[in-house]
């Protein structure tokens, strides 16, 4: 085994205030009360944050009612050299979007220097592209308004630029609630805003828990609701928004099925499957949460695995050869030990390569259930970390079989060299995203979304803009 | 005393250098009132075959870059022009205010393009519900070396001819307004400065009578674009010479530059692939 020396990225990079307000009407303003944003590696105090109640979320609202005139009169090539200008701060600002980042969520500087920032910036320069060619999408290019988005904490700043940039490109204002405890990139993202000069109102922040996310989805003056997070919220939501006129799309949960057939290229395979559980401490909506391998390859493909995991490194967020980062936050962390906990009570074996664990902060080892059947829990519920379940399958019928066997429907993993079976797998698939031969693959241009109880629209590519307009 | 100017030399650009002419020639261009503006050079068959080669050259590295990539640079060169718009409004031969607005509207349609290099095979591409167990996918592809007559309207005609035939993957061999070409060869400078790879635009100086039927009888160019060229008998001529290895060709016209370009002038010059694969276990 190597062996690293400490590589920490600096952090001299970021400014962080001591407190913050919320973003309304393009300038930053008091709330009532606040709340403090931990780094969940360390559990330090980064910054106080306020808490927009219900009253602060109506001048939100308000604010963005009146920007939509302006904005939404706007000629799409002018709000699209808006979009443009954002895309390209962000290019400037990366480094320090990263490792605030990094410092909020916990998720290793790796992954937020070169995935999480390079996206969120492509994704604005992609939606701003499209500001001036709606006529060319085929959903006509009529606004909804005001669109109230309340995003998850796995992918702060990405979340928010998948929900901004193409409501701004169609022509609605909105009105953010980033998650409670990674609150910083979202308000770094306003002064973004600011350094671009958009107009007042058009981007509204507002941070807090979920009281501030339920005022904004039952706001009488929003147009358009979207959400990214649990599959359980996404009820409560759907059913808050039923009888009115707003639109509504929902990003959820996964409980993704990654299979592996036995002519796969083990190697490869191996790389796929800690990308696809391990990727961001496996708090990933999208994750290959569950590992489906023929049974004649199952020895030789957890082999290689276990010792794959074992050269994984598990440490501080900002170093740049850590592999897997902190959990969130505490309640994560005691929700991820709890079913893994009930995977071993059901029957399962667990294993984890030796690990130690920070003192401080919220850390979960990498791990891997074998022996897990379908009627399991860690089989069933989505455990949103880093904890993998491994099934076996000996036919293809019988893999497609298992991997719908459950109510999500995100994302799905095909590994084989046989093209046409990949085809074949993907045809009966029911997921929004099949991967063959990778994971974990995102871009601008390509629709994300998913199949069932995993939600419904899609963000990304021309059918995102679907999303946003009067169709 | 007041100090002397120094004048640029206006040269030719190909594959990301700036030549004179192999010929040695130029010719004298001239204000709108007839006032001594430059010699330009004046390229000949062999300055036309060179950028030939050079824009093949570019091409596989530029048509395999990531339509994101291309659509950056494009933006880039929007950037860099918006830095020299009191520049261009100078030299274009409109006065300073109708200068100014068509350097913006040049720009602007810049942007317009470096949006469409990640969308266009969304727009013109599909996914095909053939009966039978197959995958079946077409999407749009760069057609290879295009030459463009560009048409007299110095900076927003050139912009807007040239930006659609790049931005898709093409690489570019461009004939200069003959009257105003000094445009043409500050726009290089544009593009030079802007991460634009070498090669993939090249701008000649000169007769357009002269280099437009060897670019149109050059069988190692796929497409013509022959907007610029004002004589029918020599639009004719070209049109004709195209046809030996079928190029494709955009005829002569005289479009309203300042109207919504649409997305024609891409895919003039794009192929369609379709690409079967069977599905079974």
């Amino acid at each position: 085994m190597f062996e690293y020396a400490p590589a920490p990225e600096s952090r001299d990079v970021v400014d962080i205030k001591p407190s913050y307000g919320l973003f309304i009407n393009g300038e930053f303003v008091p709330g009532s009360s606040s709340f403090k944003t931990v780094n969940p590696a360390n559990e330090e105090v980064l910054a106080e944050v306020a808490v927009a109640s219900s009253d602060d979320v109506d001048r939100a609202v308000q604010a963005a009612r009146k920007a939509f005139g302006v904005w939404s009169s706007m000629p799409g090539a002018e709000r699209a050299k808006y979009l443009f200008r954002i895309a390209r701060i962000i290019q400037e600002r990366a480094r320090e979007l990263a490792v605030l980042e990094s410092l909020d969520n916990g998720k290793p500087i790796r992954e937020s220097r070169d995935v999480d920032v390079p996206l969120v910036a492509a994704h604005f320069f992609y939606y701003a592209g499209w500001a001036d060619k709606l006529a060319y999408a085929g959903f006509g290019d009529r606004p909804l308004g005001v669109a109230g988005q309340v995003i998850p904490w796995n992918f702060p700043l990405l979340m928010l630029a998948w929900k901004i940039a193409p409501a701004l490109a169609c022509g609605n204002t909105v009105v953010l609630k980033p998650a409670e405890t990674t609150p910083l990139t979202a308000l770094l993202f306003a002064e973004i805003c600011q350094q671009a000069d958009l107009p007042p109102g058009v981007v509204n922040i507002v941070t807090g828990a979920g009281e501030t996310g339920a005022a904004v989805v039952a706001h009488p003056d929003v147009n358009k609701v979207a959400f990214t997070g649990s599959t359980e919220v996404g009820r409560i939501i759907a059913r808050t928004v039923a009888g009115t006129s707003k639109k509504l799309t929902l990003e959820l949960g996964g409980k993704a099925a990654n299979i592996v057939f036995e002519d796969a290229a083990i190697d490869q395979a191996v790389e796929g499957i800690v990308n696809g559980i391990f990727f961001n401490q496996g708090h990933v909506c999208c994750a290959g949460s569950r590992l489906l391998v023929q049974e004649s390859v199952q020895d030789q493909l957890l082999d290689s695995l276990r010792r794959r995991l074992s050269t994984l490194r598990l440490g501080d967020p900002l170093d740049k050869n850590t592999d897997i980062g902190a959990i969130n936050s505490a309640d994560q962390l005691a929700r991820i030990r709890q079913l893994s906990d009930l995977g071993e009570q059901e029957g399962a074996s667990r294993w984890s390569p030796a690990c130690e664990l920070p003192e401080k902060g919220f850390w979960f080892p990498p791990t891997i259930f074998t022996g897990v059947a379908q009627s399991h829990s860690i089989a069933r519920e989505e455990i949103f970390g880093p904890v993998l379940s491994v099934l076996t399958f000996r036919t293809p019928a019988e893999a497609v079989e298992k991997a719908n066997n459950t109510p999500y429907g995100l994302s799905a993993g095909v590994w084989t060299e046989k093209g046409s079976r990949i085809l074949w797998m993907a045809d009966r698939l029911r997921a929004g995203v099949v991967w063959a031969n990778t994971f974990n693959r995102f871009d601008p241009t390509s629709p994300f979304g998913g199949y069932k109880e995993s939600g419904y629209g899609r963000e990304g590519g021309l059918a995102g803009l679907e999303a946003y307009l009067d169709v | 005393m007041s100090r002397l100017s120094v004048r640029k030399t206006y040269k030719l650009f190909i594959g990301g250098a700036f030549p004179r002419s192999e010929s040695g020639r130029s010719y004298v261009v001239t204000s709108p009132k007839g006032d001594f503006l430059a010699n330009a050079s004046r390229a000949s068959r062999k300055d036309a075959r060179d950028a030939v080669t050079a824009a093949r050259k570019a091409f596989p590295g530029w048509s395999g870059a990531t339509p994101y990539n291309r659509g950056q640079i494009l933006y880039r060169i929007a950037e860099m022009l918006e830095g020299r718009r009191g520049q261009f409004a100078e030299e274009l031969p409109l006065g300073k205010k109708a200068g100014l607005e068509q350097v913006d509207a040049a720009i602007d349609r810049l942007v317009w393009y470096a949006g469409w290099s990640d969308k266009i095979a969304s727009v013109r591409g599909s996914a095909n519900p053939v009966a039978g167990p197959y995958f079946n996918l077409s999407t749009p592809e760069p057609s290879g070396v295009v030459a463009v007559i560009a048409p007299s309207d110095p900076l927003l005609g050139l912009v807007s001819a040239v930006a659609p035939v790049i931005v898709t993957g093409n690489t570019a061999v461009v004939v200069a307004s003959e009257s105003s070409p000094l445009a043409a060869i500050t726009l290089a400078e544009v593009l030079a400065t802007s991460d634009l790879p070498g090669g993939v635009v090249n701008i000649l100086t000169g007769h357009q009578a002269e280099l437009a039927p060897w670019l149109a009888a050059h069988m190692d160019v796929n497409g013509l674009d022959l907007t610029g060229v004002a004589d029918p008998d020599l639009a004719l001529r070209c049109e004709q010479e195209a046809a030996e290895n079928l190029k494709r060709v955009i005829r002569p016209s005289s479009p309203d530059w300042s109207a919504d370009p649409g997305i024609g002038r891409m895919t003039a010059f794009m192929e369609t692939k379709t690409v079967w694969h069977p599905a079974g276990v």
